[in-house]
């Protein structure tokens, strides 16, 4: 039962580098707007391949 | 009946001459019909799938950026440079919906130099990366213009701070939470069995692991709370904060005292939850307060019109549209809203609003305006040199000189409250101690840690400020704008109603107007109008509407005499416009009407006669009001509608004419001292002295830009037939505080009971106590809001 000191000591360190993750990513910034992206999310990226279809035969001329 | 049409682009009404129709699409102006078509050529029709008319009018900005080439400036604006990228984030005010959210994330596809673009919906701001070799930041500023989005540059605003500290706590919370989750995991072998072989040879590692984790919420997490209870104490003051760090000191002391002579367990779970959970209820308050406060600075109503000059053209626009380089027409009485340059060779205006002193202040051509100024006679020119401040404004609004001597119920009991709670609270918690420790030493530590956490004081501070803070902002919403808190109070002591007649309960709007008289020629035509746009008076800007388009003339004397008429020079000729007597008309007619009679050089012309035209609703307005009030109309005009309004309204309605501003002031006096709680509600004209005597002053805002600090409300005149539902939404917020007290109370006491008998553990009571805050900030929060929506404000 003592391989129990291993098995905790290796959970933790898993976490501490999780917890690690977590506090660059605040850091960076990506907390500071939790509204935006649930918006963007909803936007289409067909519109995109149309445009680019459109503006290619223009590029060759 | 509203048969006028709504812009595709903007969803303002669009006035018949106006109408542009293209692409089977209905436009109010060349420039929204400009915006459709870049979007529609380029592949951006989506931006109008998503909300309906979400554009704005691009405004004209010729020259107005040049500013930018200089690269000094560019500088200080752009957030990085390196190469031929550049990043650079604007302010942007009108973000307001997922379209504006769409098409500015699509810049790229309007402008090829321009990277990608990212909105931060709630700062309203985007962060644009460009190639600075392809595009200018001077290019994509105009861009941004032209489609409507013109971005808020101000180089002496750097904000900063607020966003670091935001980040702190996030990274507190999120170590709180870290080590309360393992702690709790690493705590659950020895809640099960304390007397197994293998736990015993286990303890020590679990005890000692435990330790070491909750030293980061120990010290990191619960920071806050130590540095505001040390500051306190050195002020020899006693807050709230100084029983929560001296639980959490204490429970971590006699844990780790446990731990080393092998008593037990320690508590460090509960001191691990309970520094969790409170932090979770600060972070929650933080954000509602901010919804709160960000809506009604940035969202909610302003009513104040201005009247912009643009080719040549005058449009009235909403005060916060206004942006630097506009050029500003403002009339006698009328406040400067923003700093600016004066145009005009001079200008005499009144600070009495920003300083208090009554003197005026004559200005020249050239010389710096400041905002809250209010000008006194000649229409004046100003350029802008500042967007509109709203917080400034609101600001001079709560001005010290402004405020009324009114019973701030409330604020004293919460202030009282805080005042006696911490110390009677330390008072409870040694006593219980000391109680206690003649029985059990356990049970006494637990009951001193258990009552110093329980006990939550912060239910009750913060009841007012969240409740008020939520109809403030539903009110805001709904077109009523009022200066603070306070007035809420107010407005539900209220138990008597007096409105003024003309620009009140009616509109400046739909009047129709007659002329009798002699034939006037189109030079007199053109005196008489240019005589009327320099004033403000409800009469004045009906009549003004009515008559045709005219060329704008100089004027060499304007003098506005209130409630007689106004009298204006033009090269020599003097036109005097207003009352029968005012203008010295040799034949008085006997028919009482509303009319503005004119005189030029002394020769009597003619009059304009007015058929008032009432609001909507005001009739049903009036009978529910009737029940709960008693109701005046207090008139400047003379007794001509008197008939028609005694039929029109409720019976016990009191109706009184001929009023001149003193009187109507002297009148709200009279009732206040038969012991009335008087509101009144007026145009803020000629009632600014009523308005200032009364309880609660409320001024009716048609387009107009007449602010008289002396008022405490705003309302925008669509929403006035929602009065009565505005003065039950205020009651309602009293209640709901004194709902919110009462729970609080509540739940102190039966926790202190339980606390104080030893039957409460410190893991309970620490889960508890931030719950409370949470379950009462939003109770009042959603209270707040089922209420306006059963009434319909939503």
């Amino acid at each position: 039962m003592s391989v129990i000191y291993l098995l905790i000591s290796i959970s933790i360190i898993v976490a501490i580098v999780f917890f690690i993750a977590f506090v660059m990513a605040v850091k960076k910034g990506q907390y500071d707007d939790d509204y935006t992206p649930s918006v963007r999310m909803l936007f289409d990226d067909e519109l995109k391949t149309k445009k680019q279809i459109k503006t290619n035969p223009e590029k060759q001329v | 009946m509203d048969t006028s049409q709504k812009c595709f682009h903007c969803g303002l009404e669009i006035k018949k001459s106006d109408l542009i129709v293209f692409e089977g699409k209905d436009f109010c102006c060349k420039g929204c019909q400009t915006v459709y078509e870049i979007f529609s050529s380029n592949d951006l029709g989506c931006y109008y799938d998503f909300e309906n008319s979400p554009g704005a009018t691009p405004l004209d900005i010729e020259g107005k950026y040049d500013f930018l080439d200089n690269d000094k400036i560019l500088e200080k604006l752009l957030d990085f440079q390196e190469e031929s990228t550049a990043v650079v984030s604007l302010t942007i005010p009108h973000i307001h919906c997922s379209s504006c959210i769409w098409i500015l994330e699509n810049l790229q596809r309007l402008e090829s130099g321009i990277r990608s673009s990212m909105v931060n919906f709630n700062e309203k701001t985007v962060r644009i990366t460009f190639h600075s070799d392809e595009v200018s930041l001077k290019k994509i500023v105009n861009l941004l213009s032209s489609i409507g989005y013109e971005p808020y540059i101000s180089l002496e605003n750097y904000e900063t701070g607020t966003k670091k500290e935001d980040r702190s706590l996030t990274i507190k919370l999120g170590v709180a939470f870290f080590c309360f989750g393992n702690i709790m995991l690493l705590s659950f072998p020895e809640y099960f069995e304390t007397n197994e072989f293998w736990i015993d040879q286990y303890k020590g590692f679990f005890r000692w692991l435990i330790f070491a984790l909750s030293l980061p919420t120990f010290f990191y997490s619960a920071s806050g709370y130590y540095i505001s209870a040390y500051k306190s104490l050195r002020t020899r003051m006693l807050n709230i904060d100084i029983p929560i760090a001296l639980g959490i000191v204490v429970m971590f002391v006699r844990s780790t005292v446990d731990i080393i002579m092998g008593y037990g367990q320690g508590f460090f779970d509960s001191l691990a939850g309970l520094i969790f959970f409170m932090l979770l209820g600060k972070m929650f308050q933080i954000k509602t307060y901010n919804f709160l406060s960000f809506e009604r600075d940035f969202k909610s109503y302003f009513p104040i019109a201005v009247t912009k000059l643009s080719q040549g053209l005058e449009e009235s626009v909403p005060v916060y549209d206004i942006v630097k380089g506009d050029r500003l027409l403002i009339r006698n009485q009328e406040l400067i809203p923003v700093d600016g340059i004066l145009l005009s060779a001079e200008a005499t205006l009144d600070y009495s609003f920003v300083t208090g002193e009554a003197n005026a202040i004559v200005k020249k051509s050239g010389d710096k305006v400041f905002a809250g100024g209010k000008q006194i006679g000649q229409i004046i020119e100003m350029q802008v040199l500042e967007s509109v401040s709203q917080s400034y404004l609101t600001q001079l609004w709560s001005n010290d000189v402004f405020q009324k001597k009114v019973n701030q119920h409330f604020k004293t009991i919460t202030d009282k409250i805080s005042h006696y709670f911490t110390p009677i609270l330390l008072l409870i918690s040694f006593a219980g101690f000391g109680f206690w420790v003649y029985f059990d030493l356990n049970t006494a530590f637990n009951v001193f840690t258990a009552v110093l956490i329980v006990a939550c004081p912060c239910a009750l501070a913060l009841t007012a400020p969240f409740t008020f803070g939520n109809i403030l902002r539903i009110l805001g919403k709904k077109k009523i704008y009022l200066k603070n808190a306070l007035v809420i109070e107010q407005l539900a002591k209220v138990n008597t109603l007096v409105f003024d007649k003309t620009g009140t309960i009616t509109t400046t709007e739909k009047a129709t107007i007659d002329y009798q008289g002699q034939e006037i020629s189109a030079q007199q035509e053109i005196w008489i109008k240019n005589s009327l746009r320099a004033s403000n008076h409800p009469l004045s800007r009906m009549l003004y509407n009515f008559l045709p388009e005219a060329a704008f003339l100089n004027i060499d004397r304007f003098e506005e005499f209130v409630g007689k008429g106004i009298q204006t020079y033009f090269d020599g000729n003097k036109i005097v416009l207003g009352s029968s007597d005012f203008v010295e008309n040799p034949q008085p007619s006997p028919v009482v009407e509303t009319s503005i009679h004119i005189a030029i050089n002394d020769v009597y012309i003619g009059k304009y006669v007015f058929k008032n035209a009432y609001r909507n609703g005001l009739s049903a307005l009036f009978s529910s009001l009737s029940q709960k009030y008693e109701l005046h109309i207090l008139s400047g005009d003379n007794e001509g509608e008197r008939r028609f309004l005694a039929d029109f309204l409720p019976k016990n309605t009191q109706l009184v004419f001929n009023q001149k501003p003193e009187q109507k002031l002297e009148y709200i006096k009279t009732l206040q001292e038969k012991g009335r709680n008087v509101m009144m509600i007026g145009d803020g004209l000629n009632d600014a002295g009523a308005l200032a005597q009364s309880n609660v002053g409320i001024s009716v805002s048609e387009n107009v830009n007449v602010f008289s600090p002396a008022c405490d409300a705003i309302l925008d005149a669509s929403e006035f037939q929602n009065i009565g539902q505005f003065l039950k939404l205020s009651k309602q917020a009293i209640k709901i505080i004194k709902m919110s007290f009462a729970l609080s109370l509540l739940y102190n006491v039966v926790g202190l009971a339980f606390a104080v008998t030893g039957n409460l553990l410190p893991l309970v009571a620490a889960i508890i106590m931030p719950l409370s805050t949470i379950t009462i900030v939003s109770f009042v929060t959603v209270m707040s809001s089922i209420y306006a929506r059963k009434l319909n404000l939503k």
